[in-house]
């Protein structure tokens, strides 16, 4: 019996292998098992290898794996690419109708499968993945009737004569492959899993949902990769609480709607990627300038410029830390699982009001599009908090021809903030410098004192979880620090380095800016070296640990930009050289 | 009721004498007056120019933003708080060059919000550049030969990007200009007033004399028929632009928020946004 094992499908984009993994996980995920996904795809919709990976556990796992134990694979080209992540003993399950053939140099057992044949056969070769999972699900030894349940869940509103041709084709490919192995395979028996179904969904769901519990309305925002699907889960969701999702002409005015929208007092947000980013800068000013919140989600991929669209990297750190024209206040938190996408979309909102700042939420690929078992999520954690905004009735009345004070200096920076409608609230914003009541002003002193007052409206700034520490050695031989979906990959390597008698500690930094220089130092005074791990090519959070906290002469970078996500296997190897 | 004077503050506007801009701050204070608006149920969304300044200068609420997207915060306000009556304005340059993109696509969206735009045919904030508007062969400080350019017609533009309301005043023309903004602030869509609001001082060519002996006023020909799509556009042609008076208006399209699914009458942001714990479980059940 085994704990754990990695599962792949691989084929042509447009082939179902989306598909497949949806209807394979979806039924592990009835039976209690842990899951974490990984996608590799290419910016095209017809054609190009793509493949799934998700690997299958009885506890909880943050990363993908070295290895493969099962690989299925819809062409040759599915084989040739990917094959060598076999561990020795691994399985092939390969559709006949290519007469697959395995590279010499790996160690595994191939079952061709009439796939393609067998789903012709029962009417249509889009059944090719129920066949293919069928085929794999038996070869695991798990109940069949738990498959056909998500089967039937997955297909239900398309009528029973769908529904049984399907868990027709799961039949099919079941038994076929387990004709030709003679059963179920041992060495693939998993142990059984807690039964109980746990969330599952990728992490730009969970910044949707945590965006709804936030009291998030509106969303303006123009698709892109990885970031649409954030979109796409609140035009479903944002109607059934009066809100809408508006697709833009372009990010600009995705962004400027959105400040638009808070400035008349609804949470509202944008999401984007890097190229989108780079056009919201100017607008980010404005929000910074005129205190008015602003939550935008980006979600980095492969940069500069159309880079790697579809691919893992987290280059965008200092065009978020530094962005804009001028001196903002502004702040980037950094998820680092699937609970935070949740949790910390609430924190995003309940800060954007409590500072008046826009605050950028940071994932990356693997983070937003990874999809992965995620710990039950609860309400009672939720508090909305919207900061100095005063509603009418407790406004006093305005002189004729006064103005509410809406940059009132204050001792915290933060002024009381009304919304328009309020009869006693008159007010204007500028992006100009303005005096108290928004009106322009280019005196000296008011100028001084305004920007005075937004810069250290941040200081002192911890959030929730600002660094996430397991940190356990007072002195420890490595500490390692990352940001994003790199935690899970660095805590597995980590406990490889135990088995070289090396000790480590690992800092997870979530508030990226201002950055927690005073946590962050007293965890560098913990080790004798310290590495930064990140998916980018000039080490942009090494210098900014660097920056703050110090450390330069013990810090070194592994960094990652060819794409893809770590392995922790690469994590190991590097740290053990490093150290 | 407020009166006009309610909708005046004390703040000096920074114009030039003999702005054209001054007229069209008057008319959108009679104007929001007459329609029968209290100051906070105003909110004036500007871009940035001499006459994004104009938000400023109105006794409501008001968001002076960045040069190119009055509209888009606008319309962001307007999602928001659809009980609020909201204007947006700017220039020339600020709507038809740096904003096209944004005033094409806030026109097909048809957010009820009315767009008043101060057309002088220059970059005055910038102190004399050529703008979109500007003649072939005018001569700014970015065109000493003379621009080379077609000049930009937005109400043609704006016809086939499917406009509900296109009007066209001269800011000489109180009467008629504060009527027209009444009228967009009634029209239940996108409406757009674009205004011949002459520059004193960087624009000799376009001046007060000049659009007097050059407009054709529709208000002239009683059996003009504004809703009468091809008309309008014919007239428009006819014309070359220099026309004025309510050019065409649909009043039978529905205006975005009215065809928002799930959209209420009361303003978003007077909504509650706390989630219960049963619509939240309901949202949870779905990633089982
Ligand atoms: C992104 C950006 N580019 C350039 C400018 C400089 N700028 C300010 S106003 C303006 C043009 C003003 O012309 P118009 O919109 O016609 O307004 P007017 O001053 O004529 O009323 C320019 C180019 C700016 N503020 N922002
Ligand atoms: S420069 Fe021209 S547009 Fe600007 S205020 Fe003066 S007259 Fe008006
Ligand atoms: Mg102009």
């Amino acid at each position: 019996m085994i704990s754990q094992l990695s599962w792949k499908i691989g084929g042509q984009q447009g082939e179902g292998v989306e598909s497949t993994d949806r209807i394979f996980s979806t039924a592990l995920n009835r039976l209690g098992y842990y899951l974490y996904g990984y996608r590799h795809f290419s910016s095209r919709i017809k054609g190009g290898h793509t493949n799934n990976k998700i690997r299958i556990s009885t506890h909880p796992i943050r990363a993908i794996s070295d290895d493969l134990d099962i690989l299925v694979a819809f062409d040759q080209e599915s084989i040739d690419l990917n094959a060598h992540e076999l561990r020795p003993g691994g399985v092939v399950v390969a559709d006949a109708k290519f007469n697959p053939v395995l590279p010499e140099t790996v160690n595994a057992q191939l079952f061709a499968v009439p796939i393609t044949k067998i789903a012709e056969e029962l009417g249509t070769s889009l059944m090719k993945n129920m066949v293919a999972s069928g085929a794999s699900w038996a070869l695991l030894g798990l109940p069949l009737e738990v498959f056909n349940k998500a089967v039937e869940e997955e297909f239900g509103r398309k009528g029973p004569a769908i529904v049984e041709k399907n868990v027709e084709a799961v039949k099919r490919g079941a038994e076929f492959v387990l004709e030709q192995a003679g059963g179920p395979l041992d060495a693939f028996k998993l142990d059984e899993a807690d039964g109980k179904q746990k969330l599952f969904m990728i992490g730009n769901e969970a910044i949707g949902l945590g965006s709804v519990a936030a009291g998030c309305r509106l969303m303006s925002a123009y698709p892109i990769t990885p970031a649409s699907e954030i979109m796409e889960y609140l035009i479903k969701k944002l109607p059934k609480f009066g809100g809408t999702v508006v697709q833009t002409e372009d990010e600009i005015a995705a962004v400027t709607m959105a400040i638009g929208a808070n400035y008349a007092g609804v949470r509202t947000m944008t999401a984007s990627a890097g190229p989108g980013l780079a056009l919201m800068m100017e607008a980010i000013g404005l929000a910074g300038m005129t205190e008015t919140p602003l939550v935008i989600v980006n979600t980095q991929r492969g940069g500069p410029s159309t880079g790697l669209p579809t691919k893992q990297e987290q280059s965008d750190l200092n065009a978020m830390v530094y962005g804009t024209h001028g001196e903002i206040p502004k702040i980037v938190i950094a998820p680092a699982s699937i609970e935070d996408c949740f949790y910390d979309m609430i924190e995003a909102f309940n800060l954007s009001e409590q500072y008046q700042v826009p605050v950028i939420v940071m994932t990356d690929l693997q983070l937003s599009l990874g999809k992965q078992s995620c710990e039950e999520l609860s309400l009672d954690k939720i508090v909305i908090n919207r900061g100095k905004l005063v509603r009418e009735s407790e406004l006093s009345e305005l002189e004729q021809h006064q103005l509410f004070k809406r940059y009132e200096l204050t001792a915290d920076g933060v002024s009381p903030r009304v919304i328009p409608g309020d009869k006693h609230g008159l007010h204007h914003v500028t992006g100009v410098e303005h005096d108290e009541t928004g009106r322009p002003s280019e005196n000296a002193g008011n100028r001084q004192r305004m920007m005075d007052k937004r810069l250290t409206k941040l200081d002192g700034l911890v959030i929730r979880d600002a660094v996430r520490a397991d940190s356990p050695n007072a002195q420890a031989d490595l500490l390692i620090i990352g940001m994003g979906s790199t935690g899970g990959t660095i805590d597995e390597a980590r406990s490889r380095l135990v088995g070289e008698g090396i000790t480590s500690n690992h800092i997870t930094i979530r508030q990226i800016h201002p950055f927690p220089t005073d946590i962050v130092k007293a965890e560098l005074n913990k080790a004798k070296k310290v590495v930064v791990l990140e998916n980018n090519a000039t080490a942009q959070l090494a210098a900014q640990v660097k920056l703050h906290a110090g450390g330069a002469d013990k810090i070194e970078s592994v960094l990652k930009y060819d794409g893809n996500p770590f392995l922790p296997s690469e994590v190991y190897k590097a740290c053990k050289e490093l150290n | 009721m407020a009166t006009f004077k309610e909708f005046r503050n004390n703040v000096k506007p920074n114009w030039c004498p003999g702005c054209g801009d001054f007229s069209v701050q008057a008319a959108i204070q009679r104007a929001a007056a007459n329609v029968g608006l209290e100051p906070e149920q105003l909110a004036v969304i500007s871009g940035i120019g001499c006459s994004g300044r104009i938000s400023g200068y109105i006794n409501a609420y008001g968001l002076h933003g960045i040069h190119g997207r009055a509209l888009p915060i606008a319309q962001g306000v307007k999602l928001a708080n659809r009980e609020l009556t909201v204007i947006a304005s700017g220039g020339d340059g600020d709507g038809f060059a740096i904003g096209m993109g944004h005033t094409v696509h806030a026109i097909r969206r048809n957010l009820d919000i009315t767009y008043i735009v101060m057309d002088n045919q220059i970059y005055g904030l910038t102190k004399g550049q050529t703008s979109p508007r500007s003649a072939e062969g005018f001569k700014t400080k970015s065109t000493p030969e003379g621009s080379i350019e077609t000049t930009l017609s937005p109400l043609e533009i704006a016809m086939s990007a499917g406009a509900t309301f296109v009007a066209q005043s001269f800011s000489s023309d109180l009467k008629q200009l504060t009527a027209l903004i009444e009228a967009g602030l009634n029209h239940k869509g996108f409406s757009l007033i674009n205004v011949f609001s002459p520059c004193v001082t960087f624009n000799k060519v376009n001046t007060y004399d000049w659009f007097k002996e050059n407009i054709v006023n529709l208000d002239q020909f009683p059996d003009y028929d504004p809703t009468n799509r091809m008309a309008a556009m014919n007239k428009i042609m006819e014309t070359n632009g220099m026309l004025t008076g309510l050019i065409y208006q649909n009043k039978e399209r529905q205006s975005y928020e009215n065809l928002v699914a799930g959209f209420q009458e009361q303003g978003l942001a007077n909504q509650d946004i706390q989630l219960s714990q049963d619509q939240f479980e309901k949202l949870l059940a779905e990633f089982k």
